[in-house]
């Protein structure tokens, strides 16, 4: 979000640059608004798990139904999506998920920065995804891992043809993966900030300005609970994929 | 989720299912395939066809640098590229693989 008075052209892509915080210690540590971010969703997510879980009550207050229901609900995703064997990965899940989902949400506030609207940050968790599923096949299958480049029944003669273009679609998931979160949150708060000038410049301008600021700020509202919607989807979006891949590197096909 | 009205006819199974569908215990199926929208669904067919691409240019311009055949296995992989991207997509609306029994 725009920190300082927009200026008269329409900077869409300036939110998105990375500022020294903490002062000195900040600059000496290169700790930008990002790390910032990413620590107070770390915090947040911690602090929420364990506040909300202190009570322990039968009947859970709001605090405890929210914790309670993120686990449930990632459990049986997990539990869906890889089978019985899901349990073990739900830790894994659960982090990913989490994270990704508050740095979106956290991102919406004014005055804050959107991490996952880095494809460095996106990026990196996708390789942690791809790193694990290829670990969990490779020593669930051994060398029978290798089987997964060539389907069951498929003529030797095409061979050539199919393990190319199996081993391009395996390795497209580390393309596909971050891009898509990246994409998204890119998006949504480019449009924000379009519009946001919009807003700006035309309230500058008269009265007639002035009335018809009122729609692109109404955009703004609608955009912001479409958003909201987004921010949620694609942590799961990211989740589940995760899940599935991880049910592929399992199961093997 | 759609409910159809189920008679005593119904198998138990069925309604089983349509009252767990009620009491709101059964979670509707995930929708991978960016959740119905179809804008969702566009971009998700472009991300999966562009990165398959990106990924078979940068093997194929690899192999390239490392061969010294520059022109050749990158337009051999750009083919390859869009056959693997085609088969993500394929893969995104092909009917689900059996899910393991529990």
């Amino acid at each position: 979000m725009e920190s300082s008075a927009p200026p008269p052209t329409i900077d869409a892509l300036g939110q998105f640059r990375l500022e020294p915080v903490l002062g000195v210690l900040g600059e000496h540590i290169r700790f930008s608004q990002s790390n910032m971010m990413m620590v107070i969703a770390g915090l947040l997510i911690l602090g929420i798990l364990l506040v909300g879980m202190r009570p322990k009550a039968v009947v859970p207050d709001r605090l405890q139904a929210l914790a309670e229901m993120s686990y449930q609900g990632l459990m049986d995703m997990c539990i869906d999506q890889i089978g019985p064997e899901g349990k073990q990965f739900f830790p894994f899940v659960f982090t990913l998920f989490t994270f990704i989902l508050f740095g979106n949400l956290l991102g919406l506030l004014p005055f804050s920065f959107t991490f996952t609207s880095h494809i460095a940050v996106t990026f990196s968790l996708a390789l942690i995804v791809f790193v694990v599923f290829t670990a969990v096949a490779i020593y669930i299958h051994k060398w029978h891992f290798f089987s997964y480049f060539f389907p069951k029944g498929a003529p030797v003669a095409l061979a050539p043809l199919i393990v190319p273009v199996e081993i391009i679609s395996y390795l497209s998931r580390l393309v596909s993966l971050p891009v898509r979160l990246f994409a998204n949150m890119v998006a949504g708060h480019v449009m924000f900030e379009v519009f946001a000038t919009f807003t700006v410049l035309l309230g500058g301008a008269g009265l007639i300005g002035g009335v018809a600021a009122i729609f692109p700020l109404g955009i703004n509202v609608i955009l912001m609970g479409f958003e909201l919607l987004v921010a949620f989807l694609q942590a799961y979006v990211f989740a589940i994929l995760t899940c599935i891949y991880l049910h592929d590197a399992v199961h093997l096909h | 989720m759609v409910e159809k009205p189920v008679g005593p006819e119904a198998s138990f199974e069925e309604r089983l299912r349509a009252a767990r569908g009620k009491q709101g215990l059964d979670k509707p199926p995930p929708a991978p395939a960016g959740g119905g929208n179809p804008w969702g669904i566009g971009m998700r067919v472009g991300v999966e066809l562009l990165s398959a691409l990106v990924i078979a240019v940068g093997i194929g311009l690899l192999l390239d640098r490392w061969l010294h055949t520059l022109p050749l296995f990158l337009i051999l992989f750009v083919l390859l590229g869009g056959a693997a991207g085609i088969l993500n997509v394929w893969r995104m609306f092909a009917p689900p693989r059996q899910v393991t029994p529990k």
